[in-house]
């Protein structure tokens, strides 16, 4: 019980996927203009990294070691084919503001790192809680970032206003520069907290 | 005149690493260096040129909206299999990878050498497979998307090795420690990537 509570606790602070690990950041930049497309682009990945782990970690006795590669990929390629058409089907709009970057989940090195890392070498229950830690872990990040932008950005949460109508949004925080520059902040009060240090 | 003013767009107006955060996980861990920088960024262009092309006439001809007209047969005609372009397009990349490792290695080893173990990384590169899916988003004719790729690839390749000439400057710097390594290059990105904001507006 301790060890499962671990796994899913770790990714969120000491362990975090996009701050700690350093992966997954494109999609963790690119979709967090607002808070809307990126909780649906968190709920996209942890489950797409659910689903995944979880068949990956079935797999893990069956498969040869020389292909697992492709199989991983396959089995990745089709959650994420099935993630894309649930979206297109139900929430139209939202999956057209995040244009190619659902796709790109195949490629989120997420999905694919805990795959390799985690779910080869553990037993499926175990498995599928650390896809829901690393999922909650990117989905943690992604929001908060996604917060600042749309606050600073469009002076409202979530398409609610929060800030007086008066306020003139601030366009540089909506651009890319502004998500690198949130990301690094963001990093570097983490890593203080939990004291981690880079050696360059 | 139209293809140069899409490459120039592409290379630094939409630069696919500082504009639509593509790449990234290489461009950070793999921009330490000058020389492995350069080595990455010509195996993208390399990548990308030839994978663009070849998967604009995988979407044109297999999978859209009756793609297989040419066929002949009705019912293969009123086919749609543009779902299935995630899964196509990552196993033609891969492919293609292993392919140019291949001929590189046979028929050009000075170059091979040169590419070494980047080849085989660049199958999980976001910035490859992205390309592909914006050329299709974007609806782009066969010379556009083959200039597109092209100059995706010249624009990653100038990003990287841009960046790696920095952190080479950089590096005995006094960085407060929690900033020290990935913070302070998301931040160096942030700049460069105001700087590349500059070009907007340009048109041939």
């Amino acid at each position: 019980m301790a060890k499962l509570k671990e796994t899913v606790l770790d990714p969120l602070s000491d362990n975090n996927p996009i701050t700690v690990q350093v992966l997954g950041i494109c999609s963790a930049l690119a979709v967090t203009i607002k808070v809307e497309t990126s909780f649906v682009m968190s709920l996209a990945l942890t489950s797409v990294l659910i689903c995944s782990n979880l068949i990956i970690s079935l797999l893990r006795n069956v498969m040869p070691s020389k292909i697992r590669m492709i199989v991983e990929m396959t089995v990745i390629a089709s959650l994420v084919i099935l993630a894309d058409n649930i979206l297109k089907a139900y929430m139209y709009d939202v999956s057209r503001q995040l244009s190619v970057f659902v796709g790109l989940i195949i490629t989120n090195c997420i999905v694919m790192g805990r795959a390799e890392a985690f779910a080869l070498q553990n037993p499926p229950r175990l498995s599928l809680v650390d896809g829901f830690g690393n999922g909650l872990g990117y989905s943690a990040i992604l929001i908060v970032v996604a917060s600042l932008r749309e606050v600073i950005g469009f002076g409202t949460w979530y398409n609610y206003q929060v800030l007086p109508l008066a306020y003139e949004g601030n366009g540089l925080v909506i651009l890319a520069p502004g998500a690198f520059i949130i990301i690094g902040l963001i990093i570097w009060i983490q890593r203080s907290v939990i004291h981690k240090v880079e050696e360059d | 005149m139209e293809l140069l003013n899409l490459a120039v767009k592409t290379i630094f107006i939409e630069n696919i690493v500082l504009a639509y955060f593509l790449g990234m996980c290489s461009f950070l861990a793999l921009s330490k260096k000058v020389e492995t920088a350069t080595g990455l960024g010509m195996a993208v262009i390399f990548v990308l040129g030839i994978t663009c092309p070849l998967n604009w006439g995988i979407n044109e001809y297999l999978l859209n909206d009756g793609a297989l007209a040419w066929t002949g047969n009705e019912q293969l005609a009123s086919l749609d299999l543009s779902f299935l372009n995630l899964i196509l397009f990552i196993a033609i990349i891969a492919s293609i990878v292993q392919f140019v490792e291949l001929v590189l290695d046979k028929y050009f080893p000075p170059l091979y050498q040169a590419l070494g173990i980047f080849l085989p990384l660049i199958t999980v590169n976001c910035a490859i497979l992205g390309g592909s899916l914006f050329m299709v988003e974007r609806d782009y004719t066969l010379p556009q998307a083959t200039v597109f790729g092209i100059s995706a690839g010249m624009g990653f390749f100038l990003a990287i090795v841009g960046m790696a000439a920095i952190r080479k400057k950089i590096r005995y710097s006094n960085i407060p420690p929690g900033l020290k390594g990935l913070g302070m290059t998301f931040i160096i990105t942030g700049l460069m990537s105001i700087g590349f904001l500059c070009f907007s507006g340009i048109k041939l």
